[in-house]
């Protein structure tokens, strides 16, 4: 489905990204884990097009650079970390801008799904009683819900999902991965997600990509990508350990 | 839709009454006759309504419609409530021209009184190149905090240039005064007719971009990833606006807060949606300019007072009388 050759991203002349490779099958989950500063959101960023890379990254054998804004967004729905509106708009207008790809081009034809589609986007996100509120009134959850719900609306093949569990307290990160992962058992669909938290990434991702510096360190199937070993090396530390402890903590 | 209807109905209405009040009151029958042919009760009244009001009316309706059209864009395409059709610098450019005219007695062979306004035309385009090959210059995407940063600094600059002008000018500062604040007296039918062809020409494509502008004032990330084509959107709105700002100033001098002030006061009350912001806005900013300059021409009669001191006034008081009170109805 989308397949990156030798990425590399630059701002200025430090490389945030450096020469890496993966390749995105149907069906599968990539998580992208890695230390802060270790390219995981400038990676996204090349696969969504909204920062410049070098290399060739492919969507159905097609270079991503060779399609127009609205052919991309119809195949490719991301959600990115920065965001939120300067003026009031409501939920609804928010998230219906997912269908803008749809209904987009030079005669603006007419988008007979669009409703429907919103309708349900709003409703697998829990905002169908919150449509006409403005997203001031929001807290920075549900503003991310309005996001989803906006890629949700999108109704893209990919998903790219930057942090997505940032804001979110537990019992919505938990609907929100299990909506994801709902949505993914659709036929030719595939979801990347950037995490921080690796519990997450090792309970939903099928295939990890470990970053350091820029650099792969390792990918493939989750349970083999992020293993002890691997995380002392990317993290400087025993991470199992850590974590070991915090669970110890509960049991007392 | 009933609402462009109804704010139609309003705009011709505020028309009518603007063209009947001024330093005489002419009655409506009166001004039918003018327009219509008929017997008018005074032959004077025929010339004052036919030769001075409804060309100076028609004028300050076009260019507020214009000036709040583009305000409107650039505060949605720029995510800034503070921005409006003159943050590039364009205004600014246009009335440096104009002074240069007026001070160096620049004009154009055969079109002698219209110096300053092509002057000012020639520098509002000259404006938008070089703002434009400057944000090019600094990246290739347009990036909105350079756009912002670079009309700033140009606007700077040439207020510094326009100061000087100014030190020289001698008895001439009335005529820079005029363009710097603005004023609509003496306006003809050609200017009216410049004015609606640049609205028809650059405001429709600003029009037509409502969707696009909802997407950019949610975010210009979002924008980018629900499909906006986001290099050509900030193209169209950037260049019309400001080419349609530049129409504006060299006929009417540089008028404040019309283009900041109306899009607010829309928002408040029809919400900050650009396919029902930018037309309301075009109204609101027609029928708010006519008035302003009803009361500029009226209040001190005979003296006239510069419109943009009146669109400042009004505009100032009625914009924190309406925002207080929706505060307080609750966020909107």
């Amino acid at each position: 489905m989308l397949s990156a050759e030798n990425l590399t991203v630059r701002y200025g002349s430090a490389a945030a990204v450096s020469g890496v490779s993966l390749q995105v099958k149907e069906g599968e989950w990539w998580v992208i884990v890695g230390p802060n500063g270790a390219g995981k959101s400038s990676l996204a960023g090349a696969l969504s097009r909204s920062v410049p890379f070098e290399g060739t990254v492919t969507l159905d054998g097609r270079d991503i650079r060779s399609f127009s804004p609205a052919e991309f967004a119809r195949r490719v729905g991301v959600l990115s970390q920065n965001h939120g509106p300067v003026f009031g708009f409501t939920v609804e207008e928010v998230a219906g801008l997912g269908r803008y790809a749809r209904r987009g081009g030079f005669l603006r034809r007419e988008d007979p799904e669009g409703p429907e589609q919103l309708e349900k986007a709003l409703a697998l996100t829990g905002l169908t009683s919150l449509r006409r509120r403005n997203m001031f009134t929001l807290s920075g959850g549900e503003q991310q819900r309005v996001f989803l719900a906006q890629v949700l609306a999108q109704d893209p093949a990919l998903m790219i999902l930057d942090e997505p569990a940032n804001h979110l307290d537990l019992p919505f990160q938990q609907e929100l991965f299990s909506l994801v992962s709902e949505w993914l058992k659709t036929p030719g669909r595939a979801v990347i997600t950037v995490l921080h938290d690796l519990s997450l990434a090792r309970l939903y991702g099928t295939r990890a990509l470990l970053l350091k510096e820029g650099r792969s360190v390792a990918q493939g199937p989750a349970g083999q990508v992020l293993t002890r070993e691997n995380l002392r090396q990317v993290y400087g530390m025993d991470v199992f350990a850590w974590m070991q402890g915090m669970l110890a903590g509960w049991q007392e | 839709m009933g609402g462009a209807a109804l704010w139609t109905a309003g705009v011709l209405a505020v028309f009518v009454l603007c063209v009947c009040l001024g330093s005489v009151t002419i009655p409506l029958r009166d001004i039918a006759a003018s327009v219509f042919g008929g017997e008018v009760s005074r032959e004077s009244y025929r010339a004052i309504v036919t030769w001075t009001r409804i060309p100076r009316v028609l004028c300050a309706g076009i260019m507020g419609a214009s000036l709040a059209l583009c305000g409107a864009a650039m505060q949605g395409l720029l995510r800034n409530p503070l921005a409006d059709g003159s943050t590039l610098g364009v205004s600014s450019g246009a009335a440096l021209g104009a002074a240069l005219s007026i001070v160096l007695g620049v004009s154009l062979p055969g079109l002698e009184s219209a110096g300053p306004a092509a002057m000012a035309m020639l520098f509002s385009f000259g404006s938008l190149v070089i703002i434009l090959a400057l944000a090019w210059g600094m990246d290739r995407n347009f990036a909105t905090h350079n756009i912002i940063l670079i009309g700033v600094v140009f606007t700077m600059l040439v207020s510094a240039l326009l100061s000087i002008l100014i030190t020289f000018s001698g008895e001439k500062l009335r005529s820079i005064t005029y363009w710097t604040m603005g004023s609509l007296s003496g306006k003809s039918y050609e200017q009216a007719a410049l004015l609606a062809v640049g609205l028809v020409l650059f405001g429709t494509p600003l029009l037509l971009q409502g969707r696009e502008l909802n997407a950019f004032a949610v975010g210009e990330e979002n924008a980018l990833h629900v499909g906006v084509p986001v290099r050509r959107v900030k193209l169209t709105v950037l260049v019309c606006a400001s080419a349609l700002i530049g129409i504006c100033v060299s006929i009417g001098g540089s008028v404040a807060f019309v283009g900041l002030i109306i899009p607010h006061i829309v928002r408040l009350v029809s919400g900050p949606n650009h396919r029902r912001l930018l037309p309301v806005s075009a109204f609101a900013g027609a029928i708010f300019l006519m008035l302003a300059d009803l009361a500029a021409r009226t209040v001190l009669s005979p003296l006239e007072l510069p419109i943009g001191v009146v669109t400042s006034l009004i505009g100032a008081v009625t914009f924190i009388t309406i925002f207080y009170r929706s505060r307080k109805g609750g966020v909107r």
